[in-house]
């Protein structure tokens, strides 16, 4: 049977290590190479890589820390931020990423998601997704939560899906940075429907949190970033917890 | 110790030379049948399409050199795959060294079957100190079913082929170079235990 998954996500400002709540109010939480190495060594399943500061500009730096994280770990890596295109692509597949997360580039241009899946395979393609639920309805953002758009969370879902995206990394923005748990309503949700796998993120605050998430909002893994970076629970402690709940971890 | 990881301009070799750099050793990364043939070991990775890496295979003569090689071959994934007689994937013909048939996952909850799966039924030393039901990354959706050159197993809407072996060819259907520890230990046993 397949473990669920613990995925520690580095959000990276120029080559820092940041965390802020509800995306703003960015503090220092480490260097990325020594928090990457660790969680491989801590049995982190994934590790994923946000650049937040992306932009055409800096791509080349990007690709730097892009390498040297992943030469120090031996699990899978996602690289996101800033991906517009199969060369952006190609280029991050070179220097060590085994899959890449894209977001503001694919709601702007939606058939990016079918071309990626079609030159690198859908198992490379995560679609992150940031939404807010908005007086009952779940909206989604782009451009790092700063832009609404019209869309609303299960239709993208499943235009994501249909499109040949490999995962979903869904963020609540109503959950992000607060440590009061996932949106477990809203990923059981998205769970139910989608045929591909589920990542739940925003909202980690405790070892129940991650068991609350796979128990009642089934998702197949769990993301999150500020309480391993501030060792405020390690990803041992969690699987300890989840193990002795009677959740298959590694 | 001369390790060669095959290079057919398909897929991302990354990973698997920061694996053997970790365990101490450097990797050649090359196309060229000389090169091939001069190796102690020879790892044959794949992610991606299996007509498109089989053509680029055949352009550079690599599926006539493989299966004549005597010296310890590991397959991974893709790899694996290629090296059996054909699968469903685009109805693709293989290099025929192991003479399976790879199949295409049905009847399961999702596909790709991604993520951290135990295996268990281990044999021969590439799996020397790894302990039965440990867990390894995979990524694929198409499978070999169990089978008599099995050497791990591992279950996914039924038992299939986690590792196989003939002779001096072995391929792994997980990822050993994203497998942790336990996966580095593989890739360590094909360098030091196989002679």
């Amino acid at each position: 049977m397949l473990a669920k998954r613990i995925i520690p996500c580095l959000d990276v400002m120029n080559g820092r290590t940041v965390k802020g709540v509800h995306f703003l109010n960015l503090k220092d939480a480490g260097d990325i190479v020594e928090l990457g190495k660790k969680y491989s060594e801590e049995g982190a399943d994934e590790l994923v890589f946000l650049d937040i500061t992306a932009s055409s500009d800096k791509r080349k730096t990007v690709l730097e820390w892009v390498e040297r994280v992943a030469a120090e770990i031996n699990i899978p890596f996602t690289v996101g931020g800033g991906i517009a295109s199969e060369k952006d692509v190609e280029a991050l597949l070179g220097k060590g990423a085994d899959k890449i997360s894209v977001n503001s580039s694919v709601l702007k241009d939606p058939d990016l998601i079918n071309r990626l899946a079609y030159s690198f395979g859908k198992q490379c393609i995560v679609v992150a997704i940031d939404a807010k639920e908005e007086g009952g309805s779940w909206v989604v953002y782009r451009k790092g939560g700063r832009e609404r758009t019209a869309r609303e969370l299960f239709s993208w879902a499943r235009e994501v899906e249909e499109r040949g995206g490999g995962e979903i990394l869904f963020t609540s923005m109503n959950h992000d940075g607060t440590h009061r748990g996932f949106a477990c309503e809203a990923l059981a949700r998205l769970e139910e429907k989608a045929g591909i796998p589920i990542i739940a993120s925003g909202g980690a605050g405790r070892a129940e949190d991650f068991y609350r998430v796979f128990q009642y909002g089934k998702v197949e893994a769990a993301l999150a970033a500020g309480i391993f970076h501030y060792g405020e629970i390690s990803i041992k402690e969690v699987k300890e917890y989840l193990r002795k709940k009677g959740i298959e971890v590694r | 110790m001369k390790i060669v990881v095959v290079d057919y301009g398909a897929g991302n070799v990354y990973s698997v030379l920061s694996a053997i750099r970790r365990l101490g050793y450097q990797a050649v990364v090359s196309g060229e049948a000389a090169v091939i043939r001069s190796a102690d070991r020879v790892i044959f990775p794949g992610v991606g399409q299996a007509s498109a890496a089989m053509k680029k295979i055949q352009q550079r003569g690599i599926d006539k050199l493989l299966p004549q090689l005597e010296i310890p071959v590991l397959g991974i994934c893709l790899g694996m795959q290629l090296m059996c007689i054909d699968t469903e994937e685009d109805k693709t013909s293989g290099l025929g060294i192991f003479p399976l048939s790879v199949k295409k996952f049905r009847d399961v909850e999702k596909v790709p079957h991604m993520g951290w799966n135990t295996i268990g039924g281990m044999q021969t030393a590439l799996f020397k100190g790894v302990r039965e039901g440990e867990r390894m990354y995979f990524v694929h959706s198409y499978y070999v079913p169990d089978n008599a050159f099995c050497i791990a197993r591992c279950e996914y809407g039924g038992t299939f082929a986690a590792a196989i072996a003939k002779d001096n060819f072995y391929g792994c259907q997980f990822h050993p170079e994203k497998s942790s520890q336990a996966g580095e230990r593989i890739l360590g046993n094909f360098i030091n235990q196989l002679f």
